[in-house]
């Protein structure tokens, strides 16, 4: 690792774009600097932070990058994988420089959250019931019925409170100082929540006198939201004290530590399949004092995985009887079963609409301008303009299966004509974004590298929770746009600022 | 608690001292191949550590004859051979990692630091000192671990059934070594007190790290029937059937305290406890040395598959 350079060499002119409009970047939104470049004025919320960039000395803050590295190491890893040939790619980079929203912006998003999160739940009820959206035409049916994640099994299935996504993990990105862009929903299992918690801890442990500058909401209180809003969906025949366990594929499962790792703080029995057990459609868990009831699985396994008896018969992860039981309405599942007909890419296009047909508002949280390449027109349009657009699968993720059309070559944009002209509803495509960067150590010093943010929503019978802040991504690659951690993204600290 | 964690806990003490055990096996039976044969007699050495370590028909489906560089290789490194000292820190971590939440980071990092460490042993050592090395790392692994375990872990039904593993899995290993090397016990046919016996006697006495504790308990020399009585009997020695029962019974007391229930489990444990506290030495001699061992060993089967039932399924 280079030592970090100084304060006043920090915002590299490469870094940053020229100024005349021509280079890369120009445009482009820094969360610390605003549209201006090295030489603007700092935002507000960003100022103790500057200071205390331009006073910390470059081998101090070095020294607890390496620390922090080791921490890392030990809290978050240790109790995983540490050790493993595969454990090297799951210790995803953390970057000690925060990433700060202020008050008036945490607003904006938690109001936009709650707002989409809501729709997303009154969608799923509505397809698994009255189907009013599709008789209205607002989105296709076949869109709906030809997914494979669609769940005929859901179908009339009445979940408590109507809630179907428990803890929803929202992508977002920033394009400049007033838009905030949906990236993705994630109504499935959405993970990351423990680095979110760690990297305060790690964080609170490094640098305590950077606190000292600012006040900032805590998130340490994630475990207690969370488990509170799983009791309170637990099914009605529960016990006055539910009792909640998470369900885990298990120890080879790539985001085991982090099932562990909630599982501890949450106070919940971390169980794999084999430990549960369906009776007279009633689930229990085998302890060393005989059976004992299950009410409520937050459950880390995707649908298909579930019970071997309705889903995937090869499953060995699973639980036969399970979802019979969850239908005879004895356990509640969070997720529900189906969610996942409201988070591919193909129906997040809709989501404007599908805000609009159940709540009656505008949405507060835009989408981003989006072709479905499976509409003739829409089609023709993308191949026309396929150099300048981001084109993405619509069952992918991962950031793979992306065309990214500025940085493709030649070959690789003609494979990818192809592809959509065989299979244009497998698509869809999106302008390239000039996703918003925050100030980052990178072995040249300090720099701009680009960041998105994924708050986790919960959703329970009582109220909606947002602990303030998220997991900020950040795409450690100069220029890169792609935060996911398979792709050399790293996390950073995110703040939300007391108004 | 669930039945797979508790599970997890008690085989994970169980692999970590059966791994130690391994160890003490190998260390005595290099000793007593460094001797002259006069003095330990014409028995292959390597024969009979595979017997005490339990595996004689894994390994010679797997060799055809017993020496150091075969045996060593079965029971420290062998990938194979599942008891071998490398498989057993190799399940020991894998129930470490399934119950990581159960654990304190102590015993973690002692768990996961052994299983790092072996792998830059590769295949075996390249010669007698670094094998004696690697020998006093697993011991001292071993130790660590117990150590964090005893302090740091919460007193409750976690540490309770870890414990539960350390004790079954040290009664069977002493009951084995008896049963292997009981015919050295019995009354002499020849001469008496000779340097043949003495050797092999002591040797099962520094296997079960016990050669000082004989003197400070008997202050005499070396005699076939006290090294039985110390190891059988005797409660003040930690590795003696006698101790690991009363350990035994402990902590399925606690256990079933703190369930407000007894079962199987404890009735065995302690009938098999009775039967020890009530022998004498000379009458197990007089009634048959080698159906004592042979009948405790299947009691303590018991006591295992009576724990299984009851609480780990």
């Amino acid at each position: 690792m280079e030592p970090v350079s100084l304060p006043h060499r920090m915002w590299r002119e490469d870094c940053y774009g020229q100024r005349d409009g021509s280079g890369p970047g120009f445009d482009m939104f820094d969360e610390m600097r605003g549209n201006g470049g090295a030489g603007a004025a700092v935002r507000p919320a960003y100022t103790a932070l500057s200071d205390w960039l331009g006073e910390i000395k470059p081998d101090v803050l070095d020294f607890r990058r390496r620390e922090a590295e080791l921490l890392f190491r030990r809290i978050g890893i240790t109790f995983a994988v540490h050790g493993d040939p595969e454990a090297q790619e799951r210790l995803i980079p953390f970057d000690v420089i925060p990433r700060i929203l202020s008050a008036p912006e945490w607003d904006i998003l938690q109001r936009g959250l709650e707002q989409r999160v809501k729709a997303i739940n009154a969608y799923i009820k509505d397809v698994y019931h009255r189907r009013e959206i599709l008789k209205a035409g607002i989105v296709p049916e076949d869109l709906v019925f030809q997914n494979p994640v669609f769940r005929p099994e859901m179908n009339g299935q009445k979940v408590p409170h109507d809630i179907y996504v428990h803890v929803a993990g929202i992508d977002i990105v920033r394009v400049d100082a007033e838009t905030f862009y949906v990236l993705e929903d994630n109504a499935r299992t959405p993970s990351g929540v423990s680095y979110m918690l760690e990297n305060r801890e790690i964080m609170l442990r490094l640098f305590p006198e950077l606190f000292s500058r600012y006040r900032i909401a805590p998130v340490e209180n994630y475990p207690d939201e969370l488990l509170q809003t799983l009791k309170s969906v637990a099914p009605p025949t529960a016990a006055a004290d539910p009792t909640v366990v998470l369900l885990t594929p298990g120890v080879y499962n790539s985001a085991y530590y982090e099932h562990s790792f909630l599982a501890d703080k949450l106070g919940v029995e971390l169980v794999e399949g084999r430990d549960l057990v369906a009776k007279d459609d009633v689930m229990y868990m085998r302890t060393t004092e005989g059976l004992k009831r299950v009410d409520v699985i937050y459950r880390r396994i995707d649908d298909d995985f579930l019970d071997p008896l309705v889903f995937r018969p090869d499953s060995a992860l699973g639980v036969p009887g399970l979802m019979s039981a969850y239908q005879a309405g004895n356990v509640t599942l969070a997720n529900a079963v189906g969610t996942g007909i409201a988070d591919d890419k193909a129906v997040y296009s809709y989501m404007p609409q599908i805000v609009k047909f159940y709540l009656g508002e505008e949405p507060l949280l835009k989408n981003v301008p989006t072709w479905r390449c499976r509409e003739a027109e829409h089609l023709s349009y993308v191949l026309d303009k396929i150099e300048e657009l981001v084109v993405k699968e619509v069952h992918g993720s991962g950031g793979y299966g992306m065309l990214i059309g500025p940085k493709a070559d030649k070959a690789t944009i003609a494979a990818f004509r192809a592809k959509l002209k065989s299979d244009p509803k497998n698509f869809i495509a999106q302008p390239t974004l000039a996703l918003s960067t925050c100030p980052t150590c990178v072995d040249e010093g300090i720099a701009p590298r680009h960041v998105d943010l994924r708050p986790f929503v919960l959703c329970g019978s009582d109220r909606v929770r947002i602990v303030p802040g998220g997991l900020t991504r950040v795409a450690l690659k100069k220029g890169s746009l792609v935060v996911n951690s398979s792709q050399g993204g790293g996390t950073k600290d995110t703040w939300v600022l007391d108004s | 608690m669930l039945s797979r964690t508790a599970d997890n806990l008690y085989w994970l003490a169980r692999y970590v001292e059966r791994a130690e055990y391994l160890a003490r096996i190998l260390d005595t039976t290099l000793r007593l191949t460094a001797l002259p044969l006069a003095y330990v007699g014409e028995t292959n050495e390597w024969e009979t550590a595979v017997a005490t370590a339990g595996c004689a028909n894994a390994f010679f489906a797997a060799h055809d004859e017993a020496n150091e560089e075969t045996v060593t290789e079965f029971l420290a490194f062998s990938q194979t051979n599942p008891s071998s000292i490398r498989n057993c820190f190799e399940s020991a971590r894998l129930n470490a990692r399934s119950v990581r939440t159960a654990l304190t980071i102590e015993m973690w990092d002692t768990i996961n630091g052994a299983w790092l460490e072996l792998k830059k042993w590769g295949n075996g050592p390249s010669s007698r000192e670094e094998f004696a090395r690697f020998l006093r790392w697993v011991l001292e692994s071993s130790l660590r671990f117990d150590g964090s375990a005893y302090r740091t872990m919460l007193r409750n039904d976690a540490y309770w059934f870890s414990r539960l593993g350390v004790y079954m899995e040290r009664a069977d290993n002493t009951a084995r070594i008896l049963d292997v090397k009981y015919h050295l016990l019995l009354p002499p046919i020849e001469q008496v007190g000779g340097p043949l016996d003495y050797f092999q006697w002591s040797s099962i006495l520094r296997s079960v790290s016990a050669l000082t504790a004989y003197h400070w308990v008997y202050r005499e020399n070396v005699k076939p029937w006290l090294v039985a009585d110390l190891l059988m009997l005797k409660d003040e020695m930690p590795r003696s059937l006698a101790n690991c029962y009363e350990n035994l019974v402990q902590n399925l007391d606690r256990i079933a305290q703190a369930y407000g229930r007894q079962g199987p489990a404890q009735r065995q444990a302690r009938a098999v406890r009775a039967r020890l506290e009530n022998s004498r030495i000379d009458e197990i001699f007089q009634t048959g040395l080698h159906e004592f061992i042979g009948d405790f060993i299947e009691d303590n089967n018991r006591l295992g598959t009576a724990v299984a039932q009851q609480y780990l399924m």
